[in-house]
């Protein structure tokens, strides 16, 4: 695909950053990222604790104010881009005892392609329902969502997303701590979404699955310590300089990429 | 005990006031915002003497219109000063009510001599006066009915309230429930936030002139929390904390007339024993709830040792 002789207009890409800085209190909390995502990625983010990964996907969906630089989605500020994004947030963002089902937190998906005032239609109804037997929960459809394992809800978010229908989603450790089951359902999820075309972002904290999940990394610290194809970018070079001293998760990882070659 | 046409006016009175409340109060107490309401009711204080001050009149529309301004900018002041002055939220809106309440009490004490405006009536409110001030007298039925002005107002504001939570419910759903996904979808969680703000800061303007504002505090934050308790679904939980404002108000008068002469002392203020009475109705499910009562958890736990 790449190898097509066409010039990469920042229209067909869905994300491009540009010395995007984002403070608190003055303090940078990443610093002068410069990113390009080629389209129909698996991309992992990841980097130690306090590196930034959450931050840098909130400055991308405008979330959070930008102390400088420049986001754009197919080659648009986010604003005019936001019918085409998806957002999974960290599942502990929520307050799970809200009144609401499943299917009631799913529907949420459809919210903004509805509008302002327009009452949830029986389409979009149907849609989530869909959603939800996507990700095998069709028969949990009316719980209360807080009588759901912590995977189911984590699917519950993850079907909210599919219903938003967008060519690219970001989202924030999907992965944590969920059961096994769950992983592999999310995973072959995400492969499926990544096959109708559409880029997808995770913040992911276990380095061992990561060159197996994922077909582009990044590696995040503060800066972009190295961003590319996971298979060139995953190494122990570039995971030293991005943890440190970790040695533990280093060896682990590094033990992981050797396995996995 | 003998009822009076009075009574009932008193009963409708407080009921619209307790459900103009209580309607807003769920979106409060899921948003874990519930001292808000408690704030905003102290702090339109100031807004209403300014409003007094300025028109030298107890104008509706001016106070109302004051109240609104102090209500927000009491929102908007929490966020400041919780942003910028590293102090946490609850802290935040402490310092901006209470001072903006003390200016508020300093204000109404200057103009005390030239202004009919008694801060004891703004806490505790003349619920048992209200009936005595008719503006409307329609025949209806072959009644001849003579509305307060309280309920009129109320009346509307409650009309405002249900008329915003139905228009905007799925706006006001998900932006409490998952604010910053609301955000990114275009559905601006402050827009939400500071309108629901500005009809707290309208409610309990409208209430404080009529009932005083500890049955707004009370009716903010109670039925909407009892409610809660007994079912799972937003819609039945709007309409329980209805429910239970009115039977507040219904509860609150009549224990208010009935209760202390079995104590052997006079009728009590009505406007406290309504909050009372949404105190009790809370505990009582608290105990009772189906699900989420301590009983059923109690006997459920008891139920999976045995087991």
């Amino acid at each position: 695909m790449q190898n097509e002789q066409t010039v990469i207009s920042p229209k067909s890409l869905p994300l491009t950053i540009r010395d995007l800085t984002v403070a608190y209190h003055r303090k940078p909390v990443i610093w002068d990222i410069d990113l390009t995502i080629p389209e129909g990625k698996l991309v992992s983010i990841v980097g130690p604790n306090g590196a930034g990964k959450t931050t840098l996907i909130k400055a991308c969906l405008d979330l959070i104010p930008r102390s400088s630089g420049e986001v754009s989605i197919y080659g648009q500020p986010y604003k005019q881009a936001r019918q085409r994004v998806g957002y999974v947030p960290q599942r502990e963002s929520v307050d799970w005892d809200f009144p609401v089902s499943a299917l009631d937190v799913v529907a949420m998906g459809t919210y903004g392609q509805l509008g302002w005032f327009r009452r949830v239609s029986k389409r979009s109804k149907a849609l989530s329902m869909q959603a939800l037997e996507r990700v095998g929960l069709a028969d949990y459809a009316h719980r209360q969502i807080s009588q759901l394992s912590g995977g189911q809800q984590q699917r519950t978010f993850l079907a909210r997303a599919l219903v938003q229908d967008a060519d690219i989603y970001f989202m924030d450790e999907p992965f944590a701590a969920v059961d096994a089951a769950t992983e592999r359902a999310i995973v072959e999820m995400l492969k499926e979404i990544q096959e109708r075309g559409k880029t997808v972002l995770v913040v992911h904290h276990d380095l061992a699955t990561v060159p197996q999940y994922f077909d582009w990394t990044v590696l995040l610290n503060m800066r972009v310590v190295a961003a590319g194809p996971t298979d060139e970018v995953f190494n122990q070079q570039n995971l030293r300089r991005t943890y440190g001293g970790k040695l533990t998760l280093l060896t682990q990882a590094a033990n992981e990429v050797e396995r996995s070659r | 005990m003998t009822w009076y046409a009075i009574d009932t006016w008193i009963v409708v009175v407080g009921a619209l006031a307790a459900t103009a409340s209580a309607l807003l109060g769920n979106f409060l107490v899921l948003r874990k915002m519930s001292m808000m309401g408690d704030a905003i009711s102290h702090a339109v204080l100031p807004g209403l003497a300014i409003a007094f001050l300025v028109t030298e009149a107890r104008a509706s529309l001016t106070m109302f219109i004051g109240a609104a301004i102090v209500g927000v900018l009491t929102a908007v002041f929490t966020q400041w000063i919780s942003r910028f002055g590293k102090v946490d939220e609850g802290a935040s809106m402490g310092i901006v009510f209470t001072s903006l309440f003390a200016l508020g009490l300093l204000l109404i004490v200057q103009a005390a001599d030239h202004v009919d405006l008694d801060p004891g009536c703004v806490l505790y409110g003349a619920i048992e006066l209200t009936p005595l001030d008719v503006v409307w007298r329609p025949k209806l039925f072959g009644f001849d009915l003579e509305v307060p002005r309280a309920a009129l107002v109320l009346g509307g504001v409650t009309l405002l309230n249900l008329t915003f939570i139905i228009g905007f419910f799925k706006e006001l759903r998900i932006t409490s429930f998952d604010a910053e996904l609301a955000t990114t979808m275009g559905i601006h969680s402050n827009w939400m936030h500071y309108l629901l703000m500005t009809l707290v800061a309208v409610t309990s303007v409208a209430a404080f002139e009529a009932v005083g504002s500890i049955i707004v505090i009370a009716m903010l934050i109670v039925p909407a929390a009892t409610a809660h308790l007994l079912t799972d679904r937003l819609w039945v939980m709007l309409l329980l904390s209805a429910v239970f404002a009115v039977a507040s108000a219904l509860l609150g008068h009549l224990s208010a007339l009935v209760v202390p002469s079995w104590f052997g002392f006079a009728d009590t203020s009505t406007s406290g024993m309504m909050a009372v009475a949404a105190g009790l109705l809370f505990l009582l499910t608290m105990l009772g709830a189906p699900r989420y009562g301590v009983l059923a958890k109690y006997f459920r736990k008891a139920e999976s040792v045995g087991v």
